[in-house]
């Protein structure tokens, strides 16, 4: 049986997340029913804002006649290889030069260089080079996610503590086996915060990559309705969008769960 | 001279970076025979960290001979923390040599768990090192050397991190464990009383560079566990021995 002074710290907290609750729905009920009436009641322009309750409608429009599905779809597929690939591309980088001062010395100014770069400004060199389609796109995406993903994990690989490296020394342990047992797995916690870096970054490189080529997905979806003036649709795949990143960073949060 | 298990001869260190090169060792010699428990005294900075690593085979001497009387010496090398991985139990601290080693059979990982057992950490073998006390800790830290079994244990001021009443606990099980495995250790303190009622051999080193000042040889009236050592009527007289051979060189 718990104490009365433990019943009550229980409910106190049961009150606070019960608050918190309401908030968090109070907040997207009011800005939505907010915008809705300004809308309709012409305050604000339905033209350039458009409403929630249309921006519903155009979704299931979107759905049968314009396939919402495949362009939802493309932008999803461009982004999760970019971020496979810069992911993993970007920790093996790491690795390299966690293992040899030397390389990183070498590296290391051209690494700040690219990371620091406005990758945007490639995107019109690289539509020339690999050719208006998904695979710019992806490559966009990859090379605005790997230079940070290589960045912050040799930054994480390096803090590992030396007292705990010199003990894997003194078992005999190889380098490869101080990697793995050791700087590798101590680091899971700075790796999750990395991939939840890169699933934005490859979510925002992928719809650069959709705006500047446009020919498909979200991006496209954007740039061809301001081109013909139907911010109903601009303003609708924005929503889109933000469901996706969401339910994107949802998934690493579970992986995040699981893995603790 | 066969029965030492380890001899050390004119052993010299040069420590090299951009600047310059500093001598931190010069001439080491000692020896220290099976199941010898022998301590290495001196000022902050001397150098005995430095023995210790070389002997582990972590850093590269500069000159000298190291001769081990055993084929294939196997080292224990305990450090000041106790260095446990906190994502691994208890358990899987302990075996870690062992998994590195490619040594971790049924066999083996039963010896630790009876080992953790007999040493008091029965009831933590599932559990995370967060949730044990420095004490605790520290032993888990030893158990995980031991688990190799080793034929020498080196300790780096193994309880330098712990308040005092943990500390004189913990050297009683240290030295019990030690004595019970039939382990010849070798322990860096800066705490003259903790190496006078440890071991059998002091070794002091002097400050700059590290030179064997002098090596005596403890003989108590009636040895016990280190606690009850303290009590011994020698251990003023090697109290102020050591203390003045120290004060000299400071
Ligand atoms: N990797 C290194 N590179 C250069 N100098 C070093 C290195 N490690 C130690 N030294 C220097 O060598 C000397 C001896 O160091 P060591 O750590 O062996 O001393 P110590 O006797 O263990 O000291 P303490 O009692 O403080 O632990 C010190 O002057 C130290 O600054
Ligand atoms: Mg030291």
């Amino acid at each position: 049986m718990f104490s009365e002074e433990h019943k009550n710290y229980l409910k106190k907290v049961k009150r606070q997340n019960k608050i918190v609750i309401f908030f968090k729905i109070f907040i997207i009920l009011a800005f939505m029913s907010l915008w809705e009436i300004c809308a309709k009641l012409e305050i604000i322009n339905p033209f350039l804002t458009s409403y929630p309750s249309q921006i519903i409608l155009t979704i299931f429009d979107l759905f049968k006649e314009n396939n919402l599905l495949l362009h939802i779809w493309i932008t999803l597929y461009e982004t999760i290889i970019s971020f496979l690939l810069a992911s993993i591309i970007g920790i093996i980088i790491a690795s390299i030069l966690w293992s040899s001062k030397t390389i990183f010395r070498i590296l290391d100014p051209y690494l700040t260089v690219l990371n620091s770069l406005p990758k945007i400004s490639l995107g019109p060199l690289i539509i020339i080079w690999v050719g208006a389609g998904t695979n710019s796109i992806i490559f966009m995406a990859l090379l605005i996610t790997v230079f940070t993903t290589t960045v912050n994990m040799y930054n994480s690989f390096i803090t590992t503590d030396p007292y705990k490296i010199i003990l894997m020394k003194s078992l005999g342990a190889t380098k490869m086996q101080i990697f793995s047992k050791l700087v590798f797995r101590g680091n899971i916690p700075s790796l999750i915060n990395t991939l939840k870096i890169n699933i934005s970054l490859s979510l925002i490189g992928v719809i650069m990559g959709e705006l500047l080529i446009s020919k498909q997905g979200l991006g496209y979806l954007i740039t061809y309705g301001s081109q013909v003036f139907n911010l109903n649709l601009v303003l609708t795949s924005i929503f889109v969008l933000g469901i996706i990143s969401y339910l994107l960073y949802i998934i690493i949060d579970l992986l995040e769960r699981k893995i603790k | 001279m066969s029965d030492n298990i380890l001899e050390i001869k004119n052993l010299s260190k040069i420590y090299h970076n951009e600047k310059g090169e500093m001598l931190a060792l010069k001439d080491i010699s000692f020896s220290i025979k099976k199941k010898e428990f022998i301590s290495i005294v001196g000022p902050s900075g001397c150098g005995k960290s430095t023995i210790l690593t070389i002997l582990a085979n972590i850093l590269k001497k500069s000159q000298g001979e190291i001769k081990f009387n055993i084929e294939n010496p196997k080292i224990g090398y305990m450090l000041q923390e106790d260095s446990l991985f906190p994502w691994r139990t208890v358990l899987d601290n302990a075996c870690l040599g062992l998994e590195i080693r490619k040594e971790k059979t049924e066999k083996n990982k039963n010896k630790v768990i009876n080992l953790l057992k007999k040493y008091g950490l029965g009831e933590f073998i599932n559990s995370y090192p967060d949730s044990l006390s420095g004490g605790l800790k520290q032993r888990v830290a030893l158990i995980r050397t031991l688990a190799i079994n080793p034929d020498i244990l080196l300790l780096d001021e193994p309880f330098s991190a712990l308040d005092y009443q943990t500390r004189l606990s913990l050297s009683d099980d240290l030295k019990r464990i030690i004595k019970n495995e039939n382990k010849t250790a070798i322990m860096v303190t800066h705490d003259i009383g903790e190496a006078i009622s440890m071991s059998d051999k002091i070794v002091i080193i002097s400050n700059r560079p590290g030179i064997v000042k002098k090596i005596i040889k403890v003989e108590l009236k009636n040895p016990g566990t280190p606690t009850e050592n303290r009590k011994d009527s020698n251990f003023i007289k090697y109290y102020d021995m050591i203390w003045k051979e120290l004060d000299n060189h400071v």
